[in-house]
């Protein structure tokens, strides 16, 4: 028994189908229990009420770069191994990817707005989160570009290795611009190391359910690229025979 | 090498080859910046550092589809793949053709431009060092983005789309050396920083480039 198993699509397809339903029930109810949690949570002294769009924005960013990660993990399995569920799991997570980015942009944005007095600030975070979702739009677009689906899995595979050298690059030259242009001017979005533990279980509790609605909406979206691939290769028999 | 470089630079320098038109289109931006902004020259003067920065890379993103696309369409690409030399060495060799037409001239006429925005005189040695050591990193990640796309009819948005973001680390560090030379510091950090990217890029790329360039031949 091993994990390269899964590289089977049929073997894959069993077990998706089999972890589907548990996965998309606990996310539900995780989400809903951290969301609702968070929402009764007291309002903040300084913050006010829009201390819980927290709730949402931390799950999301972490989910954003988390996300981003496992498609670097995939395509590497890809390129060395050749697992097209692999390839087929890169493409389905990077639109989820790129929505968690925006939720994570969008919402900081609406807390920004009466805690900063803006919509937006070109802070280094915020800076890179933005490069972070151009990577996820040009990641997409490569592999909505070309038509031949294992010519589409090399180089979206060698992008997304180059660009989080990229990404990870411009998130600390971020830093630097940022410095130099406006020193002492950080401002972090992070919960701090004093959180009360009034806010941080209902936020836990958002993350969970933040990357087990990932991990269901992954398993669906493979599982859509799957079948996709397998009624091409049907109607290419059909018109061919 | 050699001769595929003279090969290379004898196209682009023929008649219809493009040659020069990056330059022109750098200084049309920096023509179109006064217009947009106003005259005054100490907003300009200000602004000058990241405006011939960003048309720096415009000029060098436009003729980034000519690298592969003239020989992709008549065969000699494969040609090359053929070829006793490496992919990758082909790819550098490419890029640095690709440097010599479109980064070299902006570098030799960067100055100029830098006058027409009331640059600093301060800051005109690190101007042309910012790009001499940036612009070869800007060609070779460019090689990288048409290699990605060089088998696509209309590849060039996506291409910029891919490129662009690749940009951002070598104009932040490249803006930020002339931004310090304008306002009479030491602009060498972000200088030695670039100078890295770039060659951890010339050291990097060409494989990146390479490996893109053999899944669009198969």
């Amino acid at each position: 028994m091993s994990i390269w198993e899964y590289a089977n699509p049929v073997k894959f397809m069993r077990t998706s189908a089999a972890i589907l339903p548990w996965v998309a029930v606990a996310a539900a109810l995780t989400l809903a229990t951290g969301l609702v949690w968070g929402f009764l949570a007291p309002e903040d002294y300084k913050q006010g009420a829009t201390v819980k769009i927290m709730f949402l924005h931390v799950p999301a960013a972490m989910m954003a770069i988390n996300i981003w990660v496992m498609m670097l993990v995939t395509s590497l399995i890809w390129l060395i191994r050749r697992h097209h569920v692999s390839a087929l799991a890169a493409r389905a997570a990077a639109p989820v990817g790129a929505v968690m980015t925006l939720i994570a942009l969008v919402t900081g944005a609406i807390w920004g707005q009466p805690m900063w007095g803006t919509w937006w600030e070109w802070d280094p975070r915020l800076t890179s989160f933005l490069i972070l979702f151009l990577f996820y739009l040009g990641y997409m677009a490569l592999w909505s570009a070309i038509d031949n689906p294992d010519s589409a899995a090399d180089l979206t595979g060698v992008l997304c290795l180059v660009g989080s050298v990229f990404a990870l690059l411009s998130r600390y030259a971020v830093n630097f611009w940022n410095q130099g242009l406006h020193q002492g001017a950080t401002i972090s979005v992070a919960p701090g190391d004093r959180i009360s533990s009034v806010y941080s279980y209902p936020l836990y509790l958002c993350m969970l359910g933040f990357f087990l609605l990932f991990v269901a909406l992954l398993l669906v979206r493979t599982r859509t690229e799957i079948r996709r691939r397998r009624t091409a290769a049907l109607l290419a028999r059909e018109v061919r025979g | 090498m050699i001769a595929l470089l003279m090969r290379d630079l004898r196209l682009a320098t023929r008649a219809g080859g493009g040659f020069g038109l990056g330059l022109s289109f750098f200084l049309i931006v920096c023509t179109l910046v006064p217009f947009g902004v106003g005259p005054q020259g100490d907003t300009l003067a200000r602004i000058a550092p990241g405006i011939l920065w960003v048309g720096a890379l415009l000029a060098c993103l436009l003729s980034l589809d000519r690298i592969f696309a003239l020989d992709w369409e008549d065969g000699s690409l494969d040609l090359l793949a053929t070829a006793p030399l490496p992919m990758e060495g082909a790819v550098a060799v490419k890029a640095a053709a690709h440097w010599i037409t479109t980064g070299l001239p902006l570098v030799l006429a960067a100055p100029v431009f830098g006058v027409l925005l009331h640059l600093p005189a301060a800051a005109q040695p690190w101007l042309v060092g910012s790009l001499l050591l940036g612009t070869p990193a800007l060609s070779m990640l460019g090689a990288f983005g048409a290699a990605l796309t060089v088998g696509l009819r209309r590849g060039g948005l996506l291409m910029s789309l891919l490129v662009l973001p690749l940009y951002i680390p070598t104009l932040i560090f490249g803006a930020e050396a002339v931004r310090r030379g304008a306002a009479g510091l030491d602009g060498t950090t972000p200088m030695v920083l670039m100078a890295g990217i770039t060659l951890a890029v010339l050291a990097a790329m060409p494989f990146a480039a390479a490996a893109a360039l053999r899944v669009n031949l198969r």
